[in-house]
């Protein structure tokens, strides 16, 4: 098959995708989870329209005007496409804030040209001047934080991350699309008890689910377990002692895996504290492995699937570090 | 006249009932759960249904050849009659728990029986 994409030939060969058939022919395009989730390969189809199931998780103005994912698109026939509609994608915002936390982690605060509209817990894609995208989790709440808030760890080799860290000042600019994902607070059933479970900067979602939860007045009992290797990495230790001290529902659990004689894996924390899941709502954020993992575990132990919110996705940063 | 199979045995509520019974059994069980360790639990869980609902003698858009194509890859894993046969057992385990008289599991059990040689691909 023929796949014309900004005006110019390649082929696809049969069952490959169109971002792998590009990428294969050494074409510079933008990816990250290569899952259909962080929306960060987006294109546009030029005339036709793609496969459904490579639209889903797309907005429909964007739908309409035929962008789809390439990730997910396998074509049965030739196709024509381009980059995406930018101005309908990405919005400018302005650093206000960027200040470390941790060793590895820092806190970024933006602000968007035009407000955003989104739910704690979901995530944008930022989009620096030289058109490389990679997606961070907010960590803020709309209804109580004025600013959007993102928790950025530095990773050995991430450019992003390193550049946020040592490079971006407050006052500058970038883009961001979004809000993305199905990460998020849901309102009904106040009474029912959440489950928070995330490592690292995994964080990031799940303090903004469990202050959203409590400020929408959220009955049932709310339990983050947030584990990290080492001490240093329990980033927000006060911040999460103070919101427990003030909420009577809200408890905090610090979880370090990688010194001797503390605590052990979040996961593992959580669900052997929390041995029947019946009626509970679970949030896990992590990395897919981690997160595919307790997703099983939190079903077998009796949580409904669709009770289960999580939006596992490989950091195209880390793929470039060993893993083990 | 006398009621269809899925009537008697209690329509979509009974598949509902029976799916996550019968997905976790499945799951719970190492001699199957490692087929299903690269699937969507979202995506598995939906077939789960549809198969239910098939088995159950209910509307389904199952055909032999997409049961076919669904276990190919597991079939060329090494997927065989014991392992139908450990899923079958779970089956007629979630019917029995769920208090399904004994002569609707037995139609359930051989509308199940008859899938056999398309998911193993024969």
């Amino acid at each position: 098959m023929t796949l014309r994409y900004a005006g110019v030939d390649y082929d696809c060969r049969a069952g490959e995708t169109v971002l792998d058939a590009l990428l294969r022919q050494d074409v510079d395009a933008s990816y990250s989870c290569r899952n259909g989730i962080c929306l960060t390969c987006i294109m546009q189809c030029r005339d036709g329209a793609p496969p459904a199931d490579s639209q889903k998780g797309i907005k429909d103005t964007l739908r309409l005007q035929g962008h789809f994912l390439p990730c997910l698109c396998t074509p049965r026939e030739n196709l024509d496409c381009e980059p995406p509609n930018h101005g309908e994608i990405y919005g400018r915002a302005t650093f206000r804030e960027i200040e470390q936390l941790s060793p590895s982690i820092c806190r970024v605060i933006l602000e968007p040209a035009t407000p955003l509209y989104y739910r704690a817990g979901q995530f944008i894609n930022l989009r620096r001047a030289d058109g490389m995208v990679r997606s961070y989790s907010l960590a803020s709440v709309p209804a109580l934080d004025k600013h959007l808030e993102l928790h950025i760890k530095r990773l050995p080799r991430g450019e992003m991350s390193n550049w946020l860290f040592h490079r971006a000042e407050a006052g500058d600019s970038l883009e961001i699309h979004g809000p993305i994902g199905d990460c998020f607070y849901v309102p009904e059933r106040p009474e029912s008890p959440l489950l928070l479970i995330g490592n690292g900067s995994g964080l990031a979602p799940l303090i903004g689910i469990a202050r959203d939860a409590l400020a929408s007045g959220h009955t049932g009992a709310i339990h983050l377990y947030h584990g990290t290797r080492h001490r240093e990495g329990l980033y927000l230790d006060a911040t999460l002692r103070a919101l427990e001290g003030a909420h009577a529902n809200f408890t905090y659990t610090p979880c370090v895996s990688g010194e001797t004689g503390k605590s052990g894996r979040a996961e593992n924390v959580a669900f052997a504290e929390h041995p029947a899941l019946d009626g509970f709502r679970v949030y896990l954020c992590g990395y897919p492995p981690m997160v595919n993992a307790a997703q099983k575990t939190a079903y077998l132990m009796g949580a409904n699937l669709d009770d289960i919110h999580a939006d596992p996705f490989e950091l195209r940063d880390l793929r470039l570090t060993s893993r083990d | 006249m006398s009621q269809s199979l899925f009537e008697n045995i209690g329509g979509q509520p009974a598949v509902d009932a029976a799916v996550d019974l019968f997905y976790r059994k499945v799951l719970n069980d190492d001699r199957v759960s490692h087929y299903f360790d690269d699937a969507d639990m979202d995506d598995q869980r939906a077939k789960q249904k549809s198969f239910l609902t098939m088995v159950f003698g209910g509307p389904n858009d199952y055909t032999g050849e997409s049961l076919r194509d669904a276990h190919k890859d597991l079939v060329d894993d090494g997927l065989n009659d014991s392992h139908f046969d450990v899923v079958a057992v779970h089956l007629q385990n979630t019917l029995d728990e769920l208090g399904v008289p004994a002569n609707l599991v037995n139609q359930v059990m051989a509308l199940a029986a008859g899938t056999r040689d398309d998911i193993l691909n024969r």
